[in-house]
């Protein structure tokens, strides 16, 4: 894996966005070759995703022919809920970039047949030629979307009861009110992440530093399951200085003596603009 | 991008780089339309995988929804109480000029006239569907053949209409008079002041004809019999206002209690706030007002017919129900001079306009804008505020606030481009573009 570590969330969230905007451009898409990105929700990407729109209000970064396929969903939630992740992408991210709504995918929790949606997705993701970067997140109980601990590590797309940490984590978007928060999920599977090319994964602030801990300097453990990266050819683990609070020493300078390697993935940023 | 066309082809417009006006305050948001209505664009993404096929510049405009006037007597040389053989185009005229001012939906208003300016010739055409209730215009030429003598009626010429480059909408007419009060008859002329006490609500219909294309009437409510009278107008839908009476509070509040909702330019034609008997003034801050209710009052925010101090007293006590109102006169849009309002002839000079001969304020020459602007600066409110009380209030007022008065998803798309200083640099009906500001400013 990578580990790169910055300063703080700001440079943690533009490191990840310039990650991203060159590789998408390097990736030269075009009509019958479209870049594929899973893409996740909560407070940590928001930095990235507000970069990310940056550089395309300049003209530096086209959603074109970009498809989107997000990680997770509430069950039960309508759609235009303030707090649907369906509602934070579309405030967030979509309506301020040119993507072509058919390409942007988010599971449906409102669905009629549930794990039928979840099998939709997976075909979709497979007829797109699989995923070429999965951004994620991890949740202070080292899950992945919500792949909360105890979840296979083969797991595919599928309905998920959200695990107590879960559920008080996202209370403060629901009033701090427990009883607001709901309790399923429709996520992709630890194995669907898996299958895709390349992985980032976002860590900041302190409250994540024991997952970051337990998801690379222990074993793959199905109770954290981020862990599971640690056995992709591709994981580039984003971090700010808080959240490697709990990992050795050893392992922070290691890693902070590569960044001059690490930076070149983002300097020189690419534009659009010079094709 | 195309939008896609399973819902409909109507092309999707996007006004971009804006500030709108939604959820009572400015937000950098895009405003997105669609046949003629505000469309949510978020529904237009995840359920139709639509887009926009023609995203507008708006330069940093605030956009906000269009200025309604409920009190707005004529304009521009034209007097809605005086019938004109071209009645019909002094209507249109004034509907087409007020574009400019950032109004998009208005009543006209009627002062207190002699019964032939209300009353419709009794007679339709047979051809006519609806019969005795429609009031489509009978053609002068035609009634003539007919052997009909025609009267000057104005009342049946105003009928109920969509705005658009043609004009500003017609939401109904302002019937203000003549059961008012002699006390308080302000500019209005006494001759023609009547009461209902003898039949009540058959006296007000008698008068006035039909009631199909009335929105609002304003009458005192001390006189004899009014409680009655409200009560009937208000079941028809019609709002009732308080204004040119001298009227206490009971009085006041027993009125709001059979179904008023609103008070005429508050502080004007009424007794002045007393603080052992308020008055009608007193209803801003009364406590007999029906749960759920809110009393609304129209504000002529023109500098002249009330003090800043009182508008501040007004606004402060109760902000949720402050209507700006122009109660804007035939002179309105015309040089100084002498002018007619109804039955009478007013002087103006600046923004002032008297009864000819007298100091008795008679209406205003103030547009819509800049009633606007004056209540912020007056007030210091915030511009949120200020753009609300000539929108969202008198939306509320009528009850149409589903559909005007709001940027929100599925309300008509009639909106105003505004600089930061709540000049009016365009105005829109149902999403197009009606009157644009021109490079030279007008």
């Amino acid at each position: 894996m990578r580990l790169v570590i910055l300063e703080d969330y700001d440079q943690a969230s533009e490191w990840a966005a310039k990650y991203i905007c060159n590789r998408i451009i390097q990736f030269k898409p075009n009509q019958g070759r479209y870049f594929t990105l899973g893409l996740p929700t909560g407070s940590t990407p928001l930095g990235c995703y507000k970069k990310l729109i940056e550089y395309h209000k300049n003209g530096d970064l086209s959603f074109k022919y970009v498809k989107t396929f997000n990680m997770d969903e509430y069950v039960g939630l309508p759609r235009n809920h303030p707090e649907s992740y369906h509602s934070y992408m579309w405030n967030n991210f979509f309506k301020h970039i040119d993507i072509d709504p058919n390409n942007a995918h988010i599971l449906d929790g409102n669905a009629p047949d549930l794990q039928a949606e979840c099998d939709a997705f997976e075909k979709k993701i497979e007829e797109a030629g699989g995923i070429d970067l999965f951004v994620g997140g991890i949740g202070p109980d080292g899950h992945i979307a919500f792949n909360e601990p105890g979840s296979s590590l083969s797991s595919r797309t599928r309905l998920k009861t959200l695990a107590m940490d879960t559920i008080l984590a996202n209370a403060k978007y629901f009033d701090g009110d427990l009883s607001k928060v709901p309790t399923m999920a429709l996520t992709v599977g630890v194995g669907t992440v898996m299958d895709a090319r390349e992985v980032m994964i976002l860590i900041t602030g302190a409250h994540k530093a024991f997952a970051l801990y337990k998801a690379i300097e222990e074993g793959v453990n199905h109770m954290w399951t981020v862990s599971a990266f640690q056995q992709h050819p591709r994981t580039i683990f984003v971090c700010d200085e808080d959240a490697t609070l709990e990992l050795r020493v050893k392992t922070v300078k290691y890693f902070k003596g590569l960044m001059h390697v690490h930076n070149k993935l983002v300097d020189p940023l690419y534009s659009m603009k010079e094709n | 991008m195309p939008s896609n066309k399973s819902v409909s082809d109507a092309p999707i417009v996007q006004f971009t780089n804006c500030r709108i006006l939604r959820g009572h305050r400015l937000q950098r948001e895009d405003l997105w339309v669609r046949e003629g209505k505000i469309l949510n664009p978020e529904k237009l993404f995840f359920d139709e995988k639509g887009s926009a096929d023609i995203q507008l510049d708006c330069k940093d405009s605030i956009i906000a929804p269009g200025f309604i006037d409920v009190q707005i007597n004529g304009g521009f040389g034209v007097d809605f109480s005086l019938a004109t053989d071209d009645f019909k185009s002094g209507i249109d005229l004034v509907s087409q000029k007020i574009l400019s001012h950032g109004v998009t939906s208005f009543c006209p208003t009627l002062v207190t006239s002699p019964p032939s300016v209300y009353h419709q010739v009794r007679d339709f055409l047979p051809s006519h569907p609806q019969g005795d209730k429609g009031l489509r215009l009978v053609p002068r030429g035609e009634r003539a053949k007919a052997g009909h003598v025609e009267t000057g009626i104005v009342l049946p010429q105003i009928s109920i209409r969509n705005g658009g480059s043609h004009g500003a909408g017609i939401l109904g007419a302002h019937l203000e008079g003549p059961f008012i009060s002699k006390e308080k008859k302000g500019a209005h002329p006494e001759h023609c002041l009547r009461t209902f006490e003898a039949g009540a609500f058959q006296d007000l219909l008698t008068t006035y004809g039909s009631l199909d294309c009335v929105r609002i009437v304003t009458l005192a409510p001390e006189m004899k019999r009014s409680s009655e009278v409200i009560q009937e107008l208000t079941k028809r839908g019609i709002c009732v206002s308080l204004g040119h009476s001298v009227a206490n509070l009971s009085q006041a509040e027993e009125a709001v209690q059979h179904g008023a909702t609103f008070i005429t330019h508050l502080f004007n034609a009424m007794l002045p706030f007393h603080h052992r008997d308020p008055g009608i003034v007193g209803l801003l801050t009364s406590d007999k007002i029906p749960a759920g209710r809110r009393v609304f009052y129209g504000m002529i925010s023109d500098g002249i017919h009330t003090n800043p101090a009182a508008l501040r007293i007004a606004h402060r006590a109760h902000p949720k129900g402050l209507v700006l109102v122009t109660d804007a006169i035939a002179g309105m849009g015309l040089a100084p001079g002498r002018h007619t309002l109804g039955q009478q002839v007013v002087e103006i000079d600046g923004l002032n306009t008297y009864i000819a001969g007298t100091k008795t304020l008679s209406g205003s020459v103030a547009t819509m804008d800049i009633c606007v602007r004056h209540f912020q600066e007056a007030t210091g409110c915030s511009v949120e505020t200020a753009l609300e009380a000539a929108s969202l209030h008198p939306a509320q007022l009528l009850g149409i606030e589903h559909r005007k008065g709001t940027l929100n998803y599925d309300s008509d798309a009639d909106f105003l481009m505004l600089n930061d200083g709540l000049y009016v640099q365009a105005t829109y009906i149902a999403g197009k573009e009606v009157w644009r500001q021109d490079a030279l400013g007008m």
